[in-house]
């Protein structure tokens, strides 16, 4: 029974998901349409997918979302990677973690958005600026649960796995690595989150280009429209990298119990 | 830690020389420990040991808890270094296995992978499926080879377990308390699954067990442990297949618990 419910829980997400966004937006549409939302405050979605054509076949579109997602994803491979790497470094070496968690204990103590005027003084408002702050956002969601995840791993596999002849670089492939690969998915999760709020706000504040650089601009033309498309398509996206992120998870960890019943 | 694992692990050999080898080489080791002393800081759990284990023999080592059952076993395959004396088993460099109370199957490896965990990291990729699904056909699980660990019963995770034991063909099996944490009948199973498989393939055994039952309906020969030290050692000359209740075997088992009981009460 219980494998019954996951199997439908499973085959239904998507559909069940779009229901509640579905009747909102025929709401809104339709609260624009008898007058109850005046034009300026809050265009009706028609008004919203009008812009989002004008601004399609104009090429401005395309070319601002491009140019956000090369910077989140650039920013979340430099930061992911980079906290990747030392959260399994940390988790197998104590001398590595000796050496460098309690700094990064200090600096994760920092709101990394904070540093936004000293990023802008550094880098002007250049894509180092934007990278350098998604990285940052990213590195310590990823850092904390790769290491987390490592110090999880069931000791008693580990022994087994040295018992029974495993090479450390195979101990590490077979046992540590999978095993911490939950909690990893977690950070990766959250890090995808973080990853869109940083780039927002970095783009908001200080671009020349990007979706949140359009949004500004509309806002001083008072293109509410676009200001709201904008938005939108910022929802869209955080969704589509959550979706990617869940599609790999079920595939990595079909043994997982709570990933079975494929 | 890493450095004992190695040495643990049998010598890499290439595929022809694996196959000379496998038919030239002793299905059984011999046991011999001279003087087997092992401390941990003050406390001393074992001291001045000495025992000796034909092949092919199957022992069990019963005792209360803390009466350093355990701490014999991992110095016998070699986990652990003695303190002082001496550990011969077998001659060069004896394939060993160790199988513990909990199965320890690796949860994101199929049931197959898992045995195949068992095998000489030099076994060729071509060899280890066959190799594998032969040793779960010996502990009757050949048909679940491609599920997940996560879907099996206790009593088959720990035939699976056995399996993986079994893969390498090793000279000295050693249990510790492989069957405690099962219920009663899957542990009678289990009990008839290891002496078919010890019949089988020869090998030597060492069981380490708190239920002297167990001990009797199993083993050729038990050793009682006291304060480190070897309190008592019984051969049992009961026929195979042992039947449940013989009077024989209830004497034994008497005779045994009134030695560790009245141990500890005098």
């Amino acid at each position: 029974m219980a494998a019954a419910t996951t199997r439908a829980r499973r085959a239904l997400p998507d559909a069940t998901g779009w229901i509640v966004p579905v009747v909102l937006v025929l709401a809104w549409e339709a609260a624009s349409r008898l007058g109850a939302i005046p034009e300026t405050v809050l265009p009706a979605p028609s008004g919203v997918a009008a812009a989002a054509i004008r601004l399609a076949r104009s090429g401005e579109l395309a070319r601002n979302i491009g140019v956000s997602t090369l910077r989140a994803l650039s920013g979340f491979v430099v930061g992911g990677g980079i906290g990747l790497a030392l959260g399994l470094a940390n988790g197998v070496s104590s001398l590595s973690e000796r050496l460098t968690d309690t700094t990064l204990q200090m600096i994760r103590n920092v709101p990394h958005l904070a540093m936004i005027p000293l990023v802008i003084l550094w880098f002007g408002i250049d894509e180092e600026a934007k990278l350098f702050l998604v990285a940052l956002g990213v590195f310590f969601p990823i850092y904390i649960n790769t290491l987390h995840g490592i110090r999880g791993v069931d000791p008693q596999l580990v022994e087994m796995g040295r018992i029974y002849g495993m090479s450390p670089a195979r101990l590490f492939r077979r046992v540590i690595l999978p095993g911490a690969l939950p909690s990893i998915f977690v950070g990766l999760r959250y890090a995808l989150g973080i990853m869109w709020l940083t780039l927002i706000v970095a783009e908001t504040i200080s671009a020349s280009s990007g979706i949140g650089y359009m949004a500004m601009q509309a806002r001083e033309f008072l293109l509410v429209d676009v200001v709201v498309l904008s938005i939108v398509i910022y929802a869209l996206l955080g969704k589509l990298a959550d979706t990617t992120a869940r599609l790999l998870e079920r595939l990595t960890l079909q043994w997982h119990p709570s990933f079975q019943g494929r | 830690m890493f450095a004992q694992a190695l040495r643990a692990q049998p010598l890499r050999r290439t595929d022809a020389a694996l196959a000379r080898e496998t038919r030239a080489r002793p299905v059984a080791a011999a046991i011999t420990v001279r003087g087997l002393s092992k401390a941990f800081g003050e406390k001393t759990v074992l001291s001045g040991l000495d025992l000796h284990v034909p092949a092919g023999q199957f022992v069990a080592i019963v005792g209360k808890s803390g009466c350093g059952k355990s701490t014999l076993l991992r110095l016998l395959v070699g986990l652990d270094r003695p303190s002082a004396g001496e550990v011969r088993v077998g001659e060069g460099a004896p394939v060993t296995r160790l199988m513990f109370q909990e199965p320890r199957l690796l949860p994101w490896a199929r049931v197959g992978a898992n045995v195949e965990v068992g095998l000489d990291p030099a076994t060729p990729a071509a060899a280890r499926t066959g190799l594998a699904l032969e040793a779960l056909r010996e502990v009757g699980l050949a048909d679940r080879a491609g599920e997940w660990p996560a879907v099996l019963s206790g009593g088959q995770k720990q035939r699976v377990a056995l399996a993986r034991a079994l893969v390498s063909r090793p000279q000295l099996l050693a249990l510790d308390e492989p069957l405690g944490a099962l219920d009663a009948l899957t542990r009678i199973e289990m009990q008839a699954l290891v002496e078919r498989v010890w019949q089988a393939q020869a090998f030597t055994g060492l069981l380490v067990t708190h239920d002297v039952a167990e001990a009797v309906a199993l083993a050729d020969r038990i050793l009682v442990l006291e304060q480190g030290r070897v309190a008592l050692d019984l051969m049992v000359d009961v026929p195979r297949p042992r039947r449940r209740g013989d009077p024989t075997l209830a004497a034994l088992e008497g005779r045994i618990l009134d030695s560790l009981l009245g141990g500890g009460g005098a």
